[in-house]
């Protein structure tokens, strides 16, 4: 059995809320609240969810950019929340990022190669002409020319900062790349250039990705498996085709019947929620779904339902679902979710 | 098509920025009519016209550095172009309307949400307070807003995004104007609430008979809420045709890759279908068809001329020299077969 490249369990970010003049600490935003989940080498695994889900919150906390409140993150075998900083900063070129906005993440006053060879500096290699190969290989995988080294992010089009933002992760041959929202500031002609170089260049290096998105067309067409994250937990998990073919969450249901189609004779029968994302200030007691599901239950209004998986592979946290698939030990569970 | 009537007539629209880089034409000779009670939308890329082509039609072009600077907008007889600011003042809230993308940055944080609501009756019509206020809250009402009475009260930050879109939508119908423009009114919010203020957009629409015109990026939107719809590119006007049709049967390239190129969620696609190149600056190609760059059918003559919208079909019309003179769906072969 292959063993997975990232296990995450239990993990949990909760802000301090300051107030008042002292500063005192008066609660906690729970953007991420006990998130378990694994990726195995190679695979896809998107993370989908609606503003304020903890969707990005967590791709930051697997590379710590920022620091987990809970739970452990073991990657390649090595417990990253159990390690100093200098040997977080030496893991960091197996695991890369990819930014949204591709304008903000690239620094306006570097040039192309400036900024591509940065991370080959910072991982220690020493050589100026081996780094300035690496480059001009790099832009060349990306559909760039090596010639545009010498040229500045203003330069480029969305499109264009996009491949470098991705030939920057890839510049340390990394074995996991974490994308958040990588092509939700893009034109939709171009998106599917991008996605499409993502998918040629898994192949090629034999990437493992999380692919962070709100767009759930986009996230259906690159991922194995996916999780639906809702104030801060995961409410869903499974195979790709299964979610999107027969989901089992309330939420997810609904998420999925509120995605226009592009076929004006598609008919379908919308669930339209009621009302708006609670805060992850103040989340509902119970089941955090449970103040707009529409199959709400008595049990949903005190208890937190755990992820629990159904079928094979597919997890759900939802009390309308028998609790003796749930077992006691959800660990074991969420790890075979992935197998 | 004819038998309606027709309440905006746009026609050889231009409008132009003067940057210091040269004259960059935004919208490049636009043709469009709205009909009563239709939901019209434009699609397009960034950069491609279709906002300001708005902008143009609400007479808020920012001047300097843009300007319109040909054509007509007809507007219930009368050319919007024509009128001075004090008489485009008297249109505009109160025979069309507009709502913007980022409801928050449109409503004024400094104002309950009541001063702001009254505000276009008081000055469109001579009503009391009074009524004006009762007159506020049945909008909140109809737009579904709970608690009306209380969120008049409020401040646009006490509100969450879609309740803001939501102050905008019953705020620019307030003086039941017979044109709403709404210029990517979702594109900020979440899928769910994505949902429900397109529904209510569209129950607005069939309920008060307004005609709406929506802008966006979505080709999902424009499937689930319009009944025809333009595609723009690089300032032009590429295709027009009622929305089934253009979906089903896409008569110019540019519309043909842009619906292959999205994923669509039902199905898994091994790959996407992208349309090669980038999407062009405004401005930056002057002859030729604009698209003639990016397009798998492009022969010499593409570089060359500019290419009219050939008639396609009832109501449906592409800019493409593959469609000229063609009767209806002649020219598929030559599509099929590139």
């Amino acid at each position: 059995m292959k063993e997975p490249l990232l296990k995450v369990e239990g993990l949990k970010k909760h802000f301090p809320v300051r107030k008042g003049a002292l500063g005192r600490v008066k609660g906690h935003v729970k953007a991420v609240d006990g998130v378990s989940f694994s990726v195995m080498p190679g695979e896809t695994l998107g993370i989908v969810g609606e503003s304020g889900c903890g969707k990005s919150t967590t791709g930051r906390l697997l590379m710590r950019l920022l620091e987990p409140t809970e739970g452990k993150v073991v990657f390649d075998g090595k417990e990253l929340t159990a390690i100093g900083s200098e040997e977080m900063r030496k893991t960091r070129r197996d695991i890369q990022m990819v930014f949204q906005d591709p304008y903000a993440s690239l620094n306006p006053r570097h040039t192309i190669g400036k900024i591509l060879e940065e991370p080959l500096l910072v991982h220690g290699v020493k050589d100026p002409k081996e780094r300035k190969r690496k480059v001009r290989e790099f832009l060349e995988i990306v559909g760039l020319s090596g010639y545009h080294a010498t040229r500045y992010p203003h330069q480029f089009s969305g499109g264009q900062r996009q491949r470098i933002g991705i030939a920057r992760a890839l510049m340390t041959n990394p074995k996991l790349i974490i994308a958040d929202e990588p092509v939700s500031a893009l034109d939709v002609s171009i998106q599917s250039q991008v996605l499409n170089l993502m998918q040629d260049l898994q192949r090629e290096f034999g990437l493992t990705y999380i692919f962070i998105s709100h767009d759930l067309s986009v996230v259906r067409h690159i991922s194995d498996r996916v999780a639906v994250m809702y104030l801060g937990r995961i409410v869903e998990i499974a195979e790709s085709d299964q979610l999107y073919e027969k989901p089992l969450h309330p939420y997810t249901q609904a998420l999925l019947s509120a995605v226009p189609v592009p076929d004006p004779g598609f008919v379908r029968e919308q669930i339209v929620l009621e009302g708006d994302i609670p805060s992850p200030a103040d989340p509902p007691p119970g089941c955090p779904f449970h103040s707009r599901c529409p199959f709400r239950m008595e049990v949903c209004k005190s208890k937190v339902p755990a992820l629990s998986e159904q079928e094979t592979g597919h997890s759900v946290a939802c009390h309308l679902y028998p609790e003796e698939a749930r077992g006691n030990d959800n660990k074991t569970l969420v790890t075979e979710g992935s197998l | 098509m004819d038998s309606r009537q027709k309440v905006l007539g746009v026609s050889g629209l231009r409008t132009s920025f003067f940057t210091d880089g040269g004259v960059v034409p935004a919208v490049d000779g636009v043709d469009f009519d709205l009909y009563r009670g239709e939901v019209l939308g434009i699609v397009g890329e960034s950069g491609c016209g279709k906002s300001v082509t708005s902008l143009s039609v609400m007479g808020l072009v920012p001047n300097p550095p843009g300007k319109v600077t040909g054509g007509e907008i007809l507007y219930g007889g009368t050319d919007l172009l024509k009128l001075n600011e004090r008489k485009m003042r008297k249109v505009r809230g109160n025979e069309i309307a507009m709502i913007f993308q980022e409801p928050m940055t449109s409503l004024n944080p400094l104002f309950t949400i009541g001063d702001q609501m009254v505000e276009p009756l008081r000055i469109h019509r001579k009503i009391s307070k009074k009524a004006a206020r009762g007159k506020a809250i049945d909008m909140l009402r109809l737009v579904g807003l709970p608690r009306a009475e209380e969120i008049m009260n409020e401040y646009p930050h006490q509100l969450s995004g879609g309740m803001r879109q939501r102050v905008m939508i019953a705020m620019a119908l307030i003086c039941e104007p017979k044109v709403l423009i709404a210029d990517e009114p979702t594109t900020a919010l979440d899928v769910t609430i994505q949902a429900q203020i397109l529904k209510l957009m569209k129950d607005l629409n069939e309920r008060l008979d307004t005609a709406v015109l929506l802008i966006t990026h979505d080709l999902g939107v424009v499937a689930e809420t319009c009944s025809r719809v333009i595609v723009m590119y690089a300032g032009k006007v590429v295709e027009e045709g009622p929305v089934r049709e253009i979906f089903r049967n896409p008569q110019h390239p540019y519309t043909e890759g842009l619906l292959k190129s999205v994923p669509d969620m039902r199905f898994k696609q091994e790959r996407l279908d992208p349309i090669p190149g980038n999407v062009p600056r405004p401005g930056s190609i002057k002859t030729g068809c604009r698209f003639a760059a990016r397009c798998p059918y492009a022969f010499g003559r593409c570089l060359e001329d500019d290419p009219d919208l050939y008639e396609t079909g009832d109501g449906h019309r592409a800019r493409c020299f593959l469609r000229e003179g063609k009767e209806a769906g002649a020219y598929e072969g030559a599509l099929a077969e590139g």
